[in-house]
């Protein structure tokens, strides 16, 4: 039942690195992070690689193969023709730091520049009343497991390393879609930060990340789009994001 | 590399968290609201701990779907799933403020699913009277450990407006791990570690350290658990004098994926059985009536109409045997397939499609939709998934004082969440797990902000430091020495042959002999390569805490001469009266681990009124009976 396969793995550090042919065993049913444990094991003891769960839930063993932005977890060997060589790559638009292993600390300085979920002011925990319609919208966006495999993709950071300052990339419009969307959160204009602050201007909607996207978030038609769509109304009228918040108080209380 | 002390990267915090999952986040939270300065480790990245795997549910009587629900009736729920050997003061606490641990959660941004009145939704599960599960669909885990991070982060900026800094008070090291508690004159003094990345070492000056390291699953061959489930805390503590409790009870999860074989062991959310799902064999047959143990048969239902029934009317019909607790079904399942009813992958099918729509499976259970569909080609829509048990969770921990957390024996010490022992005695139930994590994560936080208003912080001594220094050096410093990937795959073997679900005193004693040449053979384990990011060099600590792990469970396996919960013994079938009153208690002292028995603490008299006494009687002694609980 075991397969030869061919690998070629990116080995090197921050400061070089070469693809290296490998050839390995693949057995009925495997996924890519299989035959890298493999290799681990029975070739390359130091061979560095990210993994946790290898269930696809945690978002942790993100790379490229070949040229597609996927979890290894997630990638069955079967999905490639028998004789096709199957390359691995770290993800490119986040610096090495050994062999399959990024520097990812990109999106986490990100994660701390968006405002926290802010509560109505007075309101007691378990006094919260809620719609499961109203919930699903922001559910949608929470179902995001942080593999970053959108930010890697989005090609606003990924050829250009000087728009990573201005530019939150699609995990965090949808943070922001799901805060702003969350029928609880009390802040304002978040969407207006977005355009001004996190860089939303500079997407043009070649929906890239939600392509990529393992949980399938609709990232680009159900986050981006709307706020892009609404922030310009919004810009000119208070009144209506009052509206639309007094209208889910109501809900609420 | 750091060799010399000038060089050492140092760090002084008040509270020193280990473990970045639900329960170190709920104790970080928790010491810097009450103004202490925290450091937050974590072995992976911020955000991807094994919290995320969780994903039936959060059990709080809060009684959103049935009123009669109260925290009295959970508690009684889990001390009958734990078959009375918890330690009754952790399970009081934990169904008394398990509804306020979510209800602040949602004040923290969580988003649960909700009733029509639109309070958060409840939902069945395994040994749980009443629909007691707040979820998220069945990624309810995922939202817990989201919505801690993002509580640390809300604290991060309220600090960076207040102080200038965001990690004033709260850093999270992320890809570090912990090699050793530091302790001076006896009493804690903080931790040593590397940085995954580089391999560059830090000493941590701190007072109070709470480990939450979670569990041990890496130990057995057939886990659900992800690679960092290697008992780091458990074995840390073990080290650092503490004592484990009743390391024989590993919670096998009936219903892992069996097929195909990369996938085996991935956990299947008992969700699908909550919802309706049931199981057969290969002959169809619906084979959990025939597995109702005596001390249940008032609770189950024994025919499948009364089953069907209970969906839709819970107050006149008893459960379906599918939503036995867990150790129940994970033995049914082993016996089915060892009398060769199972299939041809050593499975049973699980079946969910015949009960509810296709549309209402994919609302429920998406990630158990998609991860069929994905890693096994089924579509559980339409088929049955095949299914068999899987280590999943360890019941045994850290010896602590209930209320604070406190580790017995290491002052300084704190421990919650998985790595701490007691609260679920000998099988938890599904759903207690989360809501263990928030329970007792915030009271090891209240447990060392208490601490430090007595005490004040010792400094590393430099013995302590070269000693650290030491240990992390030596695999590197070995040349020709065994491979740790091979070494760690043979313990596996070892523990899944010899100690897994259904165990005998030979094969005990015979893994006891193969534990102890393991643990010769690993001093000589040999590493290639740099320190940086070097996974082979991360394995040789991890196995040697495994080690200790794998040696604590059998020797209190082989002393436990009873089958209670995630301990069945082949030779002694049923359960103890007298063995029900004795905890095992794990020591290590320096060479190997010593299991000596203690009295488990009894019920008090308010508690112990909470029961029926016809039902106490299948439990406990005439003696205890007749003395009707504590003072």
């Amino acid at each position: 039942m075991a397969r030869k396969l061919n690998l070629r793995i990116w080995r090197g550090n921050r400061e070089s690195g070469s693809l290296q042919n490998i050839s390995v065993d693949a057995n009925e049913g495997e996924v890519v992070l299989d035959v890298i444990h493999r290799v681990q094991a029975e070739q390359i003891n130091d061979l560095a690689v990210r993994w946790n769960c290898k269930a696809g839930k945690c978002g942790s063993c993100s790379m490229e193969i070949n040229g597609k932005p996927r979890l290894a977890c997630m990638t069955q060997v079967s999905s490639f023709p028998e004789d096709e060589e199957i390359t691995i790559t770290p993800l490119r638009a986040f610096p090495v730091i050994k062999d399959l292993v990024t520097d990812v600390s990109f999106n986490y300085k990100k994660a701390m520049e968006i405002p926290s979920f802010q509560p109505p002011e007075g309101m007691k925990p378990g006094e919260p009343r809620m719609q499961q319609v109203d919930v699903e919208r922001s559910q949608e966006f929470r179902k995001c497991i942080e593999c970053f495999l959108c930010q890697n993709t989005c090609h606003v950071i990924r050829d250009h390393e000087e728009n990573k300052e201005s530019f939150a990339g699609p995990r965090f419009f949808i943070r922001i879609a799901e805060l702003d969307m969350h029928p609880l959160d009390m802040l304002r204009n978040r969407k207006k930060k977005a355009q001004e602050e996190h860089g939303l201007g500079m997407c043009n909607i070649t929906k890239c990340c939600t392509e990529v996207c393992p949980e399938h978030i609709r990232i680009t038609d159900n986050a981006i789009i709307p706020m892009k769509e609404r922030v310009v109304d919004e810009k000119y009228d208070p009144l209506r994001w009052l509206g639309s918040k007094i209208r889910k108080r109501e809900g609420i209380l | 590399m750091t060799n010399n002390s000038a060089a050492l990267e140092r760090h002084k915090y008040d509270v020193l968290v280990i473990g970045a999952g639900g329960a170190g986040l709920r104790a970080a939270v928790e010491a810097r609201e009450a103004g202490l300065r925290v450091a937050i480790i974590c072995k992976s990245l911020f955000g991807k701990a094994h919290t995320v795997m969780a994903e039936g549910g959060a059990a709080a009587s809060m009684g959103n779907v049935n009123e009669k629900d109260n925290w009295m009736v959970h508690f009684r729920d889990t001390m009958r799933g734990g078959k009375f050997l918890n330690h009754y003061r952790m399970a009081e606490l934990h169904a008394k403020e398990a509804p306020d641990r979510i209800w602040e959660l949602e004040m923290w941004g969580a988003l649960f699913d909700r009733t029509k009145e639109g309070k958060i939704s409840q939902r069945n599960f395994g040994g749980h009277e009443y629909p007691r599960l707040a979820h998220v669909g069945d990624r309810t885990g995922l939202e817990l450990i989201r919505t801690m991070q993002q509580r640390i982060v809300a604290l991060q900026q309220k600090d960076k407006q207040e102080h200038g800094d965001a990690e004033s008070f709260i850093k999270v090291f992320a890809e570090l791990t912990i090699t050793e508690i530091l302790k001076e004159n006896g009493k804690v003094a903080g931790a040593y570690g590397y940085w995954r990345e580089n391999g560059n070492e830090v000493l941590f000056e701190a007072p109070a350290v709470v480990l939450a390291t979670g569990g041990v699953g890496k130990t057995f061959k057939i886990t659900s658990n992800s690679w960092e489930g290697t008992g780091d805390g458990h074995a840390l503590a073990l080290k650092a004098g503490g004592n484990l409790v009743d390391m024989e009870f590993l919670q096998f999860h009936p219903t892992g994926m069996v097929w195909p074989p990369s996938v085996r062991g991935i956990l299947v959310t008992e969700s699908v059985r909550g919802e309706g799902g049931i199981l057969t064999n290969t002959l169809g047959e619906r084979f959990m009536f025939k597995y109702i143990p005596d001390v249940f048969k008032d609770k189950y239902a024994d025919n499948e109409a009364e089953a069907d029934r209970w969906y839709l009317d819970q107050d006149n019909n008893r459960r379906p045997p599918e939503l036995l607790p867990r150790d129940e079904v994970a033995r049914a399942i082993n016996s089915e397939v060892k009398a060769g009813r199972g299939t041809e992958h050593g499975g049973v099918f699980l079946d969910v499609s015949k009960r509810l729509s296709a549309e209402v499976i994919k609302k429920r259970l998406p990630s158990m939709w998609h991860q069929f569909y994905e890693l096994a080609g089924v579509d559980i829509t339409k088929e049955a998934m095949e299914v068999g048990p899987t280590c999943h969770y360890v019941m045994g921990g850290i010896e602590v004082d209930p209320d604070t957390a406190a580790a017995v024996n290491v002052p300084g010490l704190f421990a919650a969440g998985e790595c701490a022992g007691g609260m679920h005695g000998s099988n938890r139930l599904g759903g207690n797990s989360l809501t263990d994590l928030l329970v007792f994560g915030r009271r090891a936080g209240m447990g060392a902000v208490q601490y430090l208003k007595g005490t004040s912080a010792t400094p590393v001594s430099e013995a302590s430091i070269s000693k650290a220094v030491q240990k992390i050096a030596a695999p590197f410093t070995r040349t020709g020495g065994e491979n740790p990937y091979l070494l760690h795959q043979e313990l596996q073997e070892i523990t899944h042959n010899l100690v897994g679900i259904i165990r005998t005193k030979k094969e005990l004693d015979e893994a006891i002999l193969k534990i102890a040449d393991i643990r010769m053979r690993i001093q000589n384990v040999t590493v290639s390569g740099s320190r940086e990011f070097n996974p082979g060099f991360h394995l040789s600590f991890d196995l040697d805490n495994m080690l200790l792990i794998a040696e604590s469970t059998a020797k209190s396996a082989v002393i436990r001469e009873e089958s209670r919960g995630g301990h069945t013994r082949d030779d002694f079938p049923n359960m103890s009266p007298v063995w029900r009153q004795k905890n095992n208690i794990s020591s290590f002292n320096g060479t190997e681990v010593v299991v000596k028995q203690q009295t488990l603490p009894e019920l008090p008299k308010d508690l112990f009124g909470l029961f029926d006494p016809h039902e106490l009687e299948k439990y406990m002694t005439q003696e205890e009976m007749a003395k009707g609980g504590s003072n």
